[in-house]
């Protein structure tokens, strides 16, 4: 062994005897269960941390927040946070939420899941849930493909990709997820890069603490399955991409954020509305105006 | 003295290096060594310059690595021990 190797483990054995502290997510995260599935370069962990970092600086109750996800690599999410949880059937993870919330309105539900998930088995509940302005938080990991299923072309993958569907490249028109959303009546759109962390984790902290719908979309690599196939580089050269592609414009017109291959992303928080009255609000006050008293819920707590 | 000082834990790492590149300070670099799992884990190659801002621990994706701020009291202590 070479001097220089042997002074690299020895800084590695050091580095590692010395914690007497803990990583600041840990108390979030189910330790039995990590090192988890993602790949090297995958950014959904880092979105993970991002949102660690949010409930707790939301000084929110954890035991008053609920995570559901759908399926897909974003949808394991679900079985890594220390919070109550729920993995649901693919694409429906928005109608459990929506029962989550409705059941037990004091819940803060967190909606964590994929692109393919939500916006293309999942899509007509992502709609109708902004239509309602129902108050749950919506996280969507745009890693731009089907990555579990081994790299299909989705809605929202960019012209021109090789995917494993499309060797010749994608010609569909892409899924714009937040003109969509905002078309719908979502109260609280944003999006962001895996890159921007410190921006994120502030998203969606703002998210958290936000009544009504709220979608954050991340963009992330997939460094396995659509940056390789495409020549991209691995995890670390999107991220650098997305730093220097990365355009912060907030309150943009949320018809201008379509993605493009190797242009410009469009980020910032695009909308936040505070004039739709939210569903629950919204149904009670409604209930009470027909029936002539106060509508109650009849919530069972056990 | 450093204002901070980063842990690793190098058995979750798999080398995606995205703390190395994105550390303001330059801290860290990656080891030839291995970890069990056959992936490089970052090392502590300049620790005299870390802030404890744990913008390393805000990126990693294995929640493998944090930063951690030393407190005035903490400094004085040392110094005390010195």
């Amino acid at each position: 062994m070479s001097d220089n190797l042997m002074l690299e483990n020895a800084a590695l054995q050091v580095e590692e005897a010395l914690p007497e502290s803990m990583n600041p997510v840990e108390p979030f995260l189910r330790s039995e269960r990590i090192p988890h599935i993602w790949c090297p370069g995958c950014g959904i962990g880092t979105t993970v941390n991002c949102f660690a970092r949010a409930v707790m600086d939301s000084k929110l109750d954890p035991n008053k927040i609920a995570v559901v996800s759908g399926i897909g690599c974003s949808g394991r999410v679900a079985g890594y946070v220390n919070l109550d949880s729920f993995h649901t059937t693919h694409g429906r993870a928005i109608p459990f939420a929506t029962g989550l919330k409705l059941a037990n309105p004091e819940l803060t539900v967190v909606v964590y899941s994929g692109d393919g998930d939500l916006a293309s088995i999942g899509g007509n509940h992502l709609i109708h849930a902004a239509r309602r302005n129902l108050d749950i938080k919506v996280i969507c990991v745009n890693n731009l493909i089907y990555a579990m299923t081994g790299g299909q072309s989705a809605a929202t993958t960019p012209e021109s990709c090789t995917t494993a569907t499309s060797p010749y490249g994608t010609f569909e028109p892409t899924l714009n997820l937040p003109h969509l959303l905002e078309a719908a009546g979502a109260t609280f759109i944003a999006r962001w890069t895996t890159y921007h962390v410190m921006q994120l984790a502030k998203t969606m902290k703002e998210a958290l603490l936000h009544k009504g719908f709220s979608f954050i979309e991340i963009i992330s690599p997939c460094p396995t399955l659509f940056q390789r196939r495409n020549q991209m580089g691995d995890g670390l050269e999107t991220m650098k991409f997305y730093k220097e592609h990365g355009k912060t414009k907030h309150g943009a017109d949320t018809a201008s954020l379509d993605m493009t291959k190797s242009g410009d992303i469009i980020i910032g928080k695009f909308v936040e509305k505070k004039d739709r009255p939210e569903y629950i609000d919204h149904m009670r006050e409604y209930y009470t105006q027909k029936l002539g008293r106060p509508f109650e819920y009849q919530v069972k707590t056990c | 003295m450093p204002k901070g000082f980063v842990t690793i834990t190098a058995e979750r790492c798999k080398g995606c290096g995205f703390c190395v590149e994105f550390c303001p300070t330059h801290v860290l670099a990656l080891s030839s060594a291995f970890n069990f799992k056959g992936y490089h884990p970052p090392y502590v190659h300049d620790a005299e310059k870390c802030s404890g801002c744990d913008l390393c621990g805000m990126y990693c994706p294995d929640f493998a690595i944090y930063g951690t701020r030393i407190t005035a009291a903490q400094k004085k202590g040392a110094n005390h021990a010195g």
